[in-house]
């Protein structure tokens, strides 16, 4: 373990919707430069504990810190006050409004108390070409390009505001093999530039080959927590359906403890 | 000039301007006073009420709401102004006054919908009755005459030839469409409209721009309801009754979506004018006013069926 403060700490966190208790006494930890990947099944509380986070869900309990700090984060605009930027499975932009508008929505750049567009499409331009992405027209509505090309134009949007943590929710699930591969070698540039990034997926594989870290959650409780490479995919796949740690890791723990 | 062209094609008013030159065109062949000075003016007159409630309709319908209780906010507005005069208050601060009542009716609107979570359809529901409720409390059910210079300088004076509610027409849109296109706020509004869900992740306050949204909505019935006062220069309780629906028929005729998020607001001008020449040519015509009726209505299921060519076009 790196001795460095971690860029995030969730600690304890709980959280119910009516009677069904989504998250319960979760901790998870991310450190700077470092991929950590989020698995369980459909309803483990994956994407409640990232909501939170990212601030469009609130914890019942529990508190999280941010490089050491404890940080209160009540909505959006909260987490991206500290540099949490999200990008979501659904592909979060309104269809019905250009690139420009949705890399910029809720944070538009004005002059003079109005819109300055022809900034923020200059920007937009000059992100979504230093990251090598490709659309067709700025002008357009996002609604006639590609799944990979909004999902591009989601990653620009955190890029351009300087990220500091990344929450991607399934952020290839709605993707292609290609645009799948664009959309990971540009977190592995992040990565490199220091960034911390959690990763939501189903997919095994991907989180084998680009996750430092993984993190299971089972019913809304931890699993485990480990080093990626500490055990074979297939135990992987075992910690995530049985909801036991691997027989490996717990001997791995016990020699620590010893 | 290729580009040019696509753009211009594709730009919302295109269209809907052809359409209603046709029609004005089609009545004017049918009839030499359609297309008069006279009749002109009086066109503007007619279409400048609901003309404006059209406005504040458009950019709650942009927002993905309605507001139905437009017509019944205007009445409000009216019976305050009308009170007010009546009990010796000068008519400049009564229309103050009258203004505010309408913009808060707006705001509680507003309030109902983002903090209380009850959807604008049901929300403005109540307000149509409550608003148009309390008009008739304050008045017994009883109409004030308004006979003051102001009032009757907004009814029948003209400046530069043209009768005074064109240019409340004219700010009103202008006004609008500057806020819709060019500030921060007109930007929410179609956000909100595309994708609510999607504008709360990205950090918009959209419980504050809904309540934003409602209190325009009600300032614009308010306005409408000044040159109404100007117009009949009294105030009865039942002014305006239903006029709502004429109202979000001409933000849909003029060809803003119904789902949200797409349009501009000056179409909704040129969707008022249409149903204003409709009636107008036919009563020219001498058609009965029942088939006038009949004809608006397929209007309006036209111009809905045109909106779905072009969604389903984008796909």
């Amino acid at each position: 373990m790196p001795t460095e403060k971690p860029l995030v700490k969730m600690e304890s966190i709980s959280k119910h919707f009516g009677g069904i208790q989504a998250l319960t006494d979760v901790s998870v930890e991310l450190f700077a430069g470092e991929v950590v990947g989020i698995l369980g099944h459909n309803g483990a509380g994956k994407s409640t504990l990232i909501k939170i986070l990212a601030g469009a869900e609130q914890a019942d309990q529990g508190r999280v810190f941010i490089r050491g700090e404890e940080a209160e984060i009540q909505n959006p605009n909260d987490a991206r006050r500290y540099g949490i930027e999200t990008i979501y499975q659904e592909l979060a932009l309104c269809g019905n409004l250009d690139a420009p508008s949705n890399l910029f929505m809720g944070r538009e750049t004005e002059k003079l108390g109005l819109l300055n567009k022809a900034f923020m499409r200059s920007e937009t331009d000059t992100i979504l070409r230093k990251l090598g992405i490709k659309i067709k027209s700025l002008d357009v509505e996002v609604e006639s390009l590609s799944g990979g090309q909004r999902q591009s134009i989601a990653i620009g949007r955190a890029v351009y505001f300087e990220a500091k943590i990344l929450i991607m929710d399934e952020p290839t699930a709605a993707l292609g093999m290609e645009e799948t591969k664009l959309v990971i070698d540009l977190i592995q540039e992040l990565k490199k530039g220091g960034i911390g990034i959690f990763w939501i997926s189903h997919d095994i594989h991907d989180i084998y080959a680009f996750t430092d870290r993984i993190a299971i959650l089972k019913g809304g409780r931890n699993v485990v927590t480990c080093a990626t490479q500490a055990c074979s995919q297939d135990e992987i796949v075992s910690m995530i359906i049985s909801g036991n740690p691997a027989p490996s890791l717990l001997v791995d723990q016990d020699a620590a403890a010893a | 000039m290729k580009e040019f062209l696509i753009k211009f094609q594709r730009y919302p008013l295109t269209w809907i301007v052809l359409v209603a030159c046709l029609i004005a065109l089609t009545i004017s062949a049918l009839s030499p006073y359609f297309l008069t000075v006279n009749n002109f003016t009086n066109l503007m007159k007619q279409v400048s009420i609901v003309a404006i409630l059209a406005a504040g309709q458009s950019i709650v319908i942009i927002s993905g709401g309605i507001d139905l209780s437009v017509g019944s906010v205007l009445a409000l507005t009216a019976v305050t102004i009308g009170w007010l005069v009546q009990n010796g208050v000068s008519p400049e601060i009564a229309t103050a006054c009258g203004v505010a009542v309408g913009t808060f009716a707006g705001f509680i609107n507003g309030i109902v919908i983002a903090k209380g979570k009850i959807p604008p359809f049901i929300a403005t529901l109540g307000m149509l009755g409550i608003a148009r409720g309390v008009a008739l409390v304050i008045t017994g059910g009883v109409s004030y005459q308004v006979l003051t210079p102001l009032f009757l300088f907004i009814g029948n004076g003209k400046l530069l030839g043209f009768p005074i509610p064109i240019y409340f027409v004219i700010v009103a849109y202008a006004a609008t469409h500057f806020m819709l296109s060019r500030s921060r706020f007109g930007r929410h509004v179609y956000a909100i409209g595309g994708d609510e869900h999607v504008s709360r992740l990205e950090g918009i306050n959209v419980d504050g721009r809904k309540i934003a949204i409602y209190a325009l909505s009600g300032f614009f019935s308010a306005v409408a309801a000044v040159v109404m006062v100007g117009r009949l220069a009294s105030t009865p309780p039942n002014v305006a009754f239903g006029i709502e629906l004429q109202a979000i028929a001409a933000v849909i005729i003029g060809g803003i979506s119904f789902a949200g998020g797409r349009g501009i607001v000056l179409t909704s001008f040129v969707g008022a004018l249409i149903m204003a020449m409709i009636t107008n040519g036919l009563n020219i015509l001498g058609v009965s006013s029942f088939w006038q009726q009949v004809l608006i209505g397929i209007v309006i299921i036209a111009a809905v069926w045109v909106d779905n060519i072009k969604s389903a076009r984008r796909r």
